[in-house]
């Protein structure tokens, strides 16, 4: 691959995404728009095989905020996620209708590449996976892939591991391999993997269902500081978490619908739907 | 509640356990029978070899270039023109099957869609086990014919077509257990590079191919193992002349190919020929188990290279 190939998302002008296209019967409750939206989901509808997993999902992600995606198990969270940086496009029966905007152009676009794409919006995982090589060569690994692996490598791999909150542990062993790191840590060098070639936008699918509550809490913090420079996206089942480190909150119920979309401290304190009041007070879910 | 303690000891002529450790019993035998099988087939080799070698010196045979065991008035047992045959269609037709075979694994594991992937591995595992006299008769009636096409000098035996021939033997051997090797590894590492924007290639090239590292040597191991050992098709292919030449178009002779023509010409037992046969293959049961050993040991070292 070489370093600035044709391959670029464009991100000029935006076709249609801002337009007021209405809102149509799947919008959900409270304010799915917003006007500093960097992702925009207009009736995104995602099936695998003949069953559908999300119906027409209207969503707006604002920049450099948390969006926190919430809702029982099954739901769709982990698939919305995928489907904005056509991940999902490596399952075979995985199919997308309907449009997805980032900056404005239709990620599901012909002329799109998703390799382009995933190099701007980088994601992390539910299990810690990093790859059997050493910690640097982890970091390193997505600025080699990029390209942008010319300059001061070393440089950018401890900046992203001192973003991640892991430079301190590690400092003297970034030769040694990934996997002899703790959970925790190995998530926390998959976040710094993550950002090192410095995409725009980071998905973060449930970062710390898999670790114990000291870890959870590093991690928690950690994404509330990727904000100031990045917009985060990420699904959680947790809802203190979601309450404590996002923005926006999204949720989703039922055979993947997206019931309600607004500032967290609405969605916890004053919800428009009665099935999310009852979801976030643990009535059901 | 009751507090009646419940009854947990062995009931000892029950039938259940009988057969339990009669079972232990008849597993022990069989792993038995094979483990002294195995110790009683070195045993002759190296007791043949020993009866060889009170006639032969040791530095004559690995350092002898000229092997001429029946000639009456000077034989000559110089081991090296047979390794030497051995060697050349070893190195020939591991260079066609390495290759080939792991860009097959690769190509199976990564690219090819569920559909390809079950007719196409099926099919190399027959490949594996079709008799090697048919890949012997194949090589002198299909594979040399082409050599002659574009080399009309080239004679009926030739050490290039064995090697074409063993390399098309062992392919299965390689893209099969590769595979196994590359389709064992998490897609969970497969993601975290595609996320980061990497391509099909080099997810394939630079986390698929080096996570499996293990598995793809040990495959390569084995597959040059069998290539050592390879008979049939050689005896056919490449002929019966012990000879060191860099010709590739030379008829020459393989150890294995030798002890075929002794083992079934009329070399009378106790006769120089004949034990040489045993010095032979205490030569090849060294090399091949020497490449085994060396699988496992890649095997073991390499291992746990991902959760
Ligand atoms: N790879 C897949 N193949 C088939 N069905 C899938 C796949 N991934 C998810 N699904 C289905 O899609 C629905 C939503 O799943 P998912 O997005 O993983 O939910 P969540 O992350 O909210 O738990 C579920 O019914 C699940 O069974
Ligand atoms: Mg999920």
């Amino acid at each position: 691959m070489t370093a600035n190939g044709p391959q670029t998302v464009t991100t000029s002008e935006s076709d249609g995404a801002t337009s007021d296209d209405a809102m149509t019967d799947d919008a959900p409750l409270g304010s799915p728009r917003v006007d500093d939206a960097v992702i925009e989901s207009r009736d995104l509808d995602v099936y695998y095989g003949d069953d559908q997993a999300l119906h027409g999902i209207n969503m707006d992600i604002p920049e450099r905020k948390v969006t926190a995606l919430i809702g029982p198990s099954g739901c769709g969270k982990s698939t919305f996620l995928r489907s904005i940086n056509r991940m999902n496009d490596l399952i075979d029966i995985a199919r997308v209708e309907g449009d997805l905007y980032f900056h404005g152009k239709n990620v599901y676009d012909e002329d799109v590449d998703p390799v382009a794409l995933r190099r701007k919006i980088g994601m992390v995982f539910q299990k810690p996976n990093p790859f059997p090589k050493s910690i640097f060569d982890n970091v390193a690994y997505g600025l080699r892939v990029q390209g942008k692996d010319d300059g001061d490598v070393e440089e950018k791999v401890r900046t992203a591991l001192e973003r991640a909150a892991l430079l301190d542990e590690v400092e003297d062993q970034l030769d040694s391999s990934g996997l002899d790191l703790s959970g925790g840590q190995q998530q926390r060098l998959c976040i710094a993997r993550a950002i090192a070639p410095d995409p725009e936008v980071i998905l973060m699918d449930e970062p710390a269902s898999a670790l114990d509550p000291v870890a959870t809490s590093k991690i928690e913090d950690l994404v509330e500081e990727l904000a100031e420079e990045y917009t985060v996206v990420i699904v959680t089942h947790n809802m203190q978490q979601a309450a404590r480190i996002s923005d926006k909150t999204a949720v989703f119920l039922t055979g993947g619908h997206l019931v309600e979309f607004d500032d967290t401290n609405k969605i916890f304190e004053n919800p428009e739907s009665d099935r999310v009041e009852d979801y976030i007070t643990g009535k059901f879910g | 509640m009751s507090t009646e303690p419940i009854d947990l000891s062995r009931e000892d002529n029950n039938v259940g356990s009988l057969v339990d450790r009669a079972a232990k019993w008849i597993f022990f035998a069989c792993a038995l029978v094979t483990v002294l099988t195995t110790l009683a087939i070195i045993l002759v080799l190296v007791d043949g070899a020993i009866d060889f070698f009170s006639q032969v010196s040791l530095v004559e045979y690995l350092t002898g270039t000229d092997w001429s065991p029946r000639d009456a008035t000077d034989p000559s047992f110089g081991v090296l023109p047979l390794v030497w045959g051995t060697l050349v269609v070893t190195v020939g037709s591991a260079l066609i099957a390495l290759p080939v075979g792991t860009l097959t694994a690769i190509y199976l594991s990564e690219y090819a869609d569920e559909r390809v992937r079950r007719t196409v591995k099926p099919t190399l595992e027959v490949l594996a086990g079709i008799p090697t006299i048919v890949y012997g008769f194949f090589a002198l009636s299909f594979i040399t014919p082409i050599i002659q096409y574009f080399n009309p000098d080239v004679g009926t035996f030739n050490v290039l077509s064995g090697a074409i021939v063993v390399g098309i033997m062992i392919i299965p051997m390689v893209s099969s257990i590769s595979e196994d090797a590359m389709s064992a590894v998490p897609d969970s590492l497969r993601n975290a590079a595609y996320g980061l924007g990497a391509t099909k290639f080099e997810v394939s090239t630079q986390v698929v191919l080096p996570a499996s590292l293990s598995g793809i040597l040990a495959a390569y191991i084995l597959a040059i193992s069998r290539a050592i050992g390879e008979t049939m098709a050689v005896t056919l292919a490449v002929g019966m002349l012990p000879q060191i030449t860099a010709s590739p178009f030379a008829e020459m002779q393989t150890m294995t190919a030798y002890m075929v023509e002794i083992g079934t010409g009329d070399a009378s037992v106790g006769s120089i020929g004949y034990m040489s046969l045993f010095a032979i293959g205490l030569t090849l049961f060294l090399m091949t188990f020497t490449m085994n050993v060396g699988s496992m040991w890649v095997r073991s070292r390499y291992r746990e290279e991902y959760q």
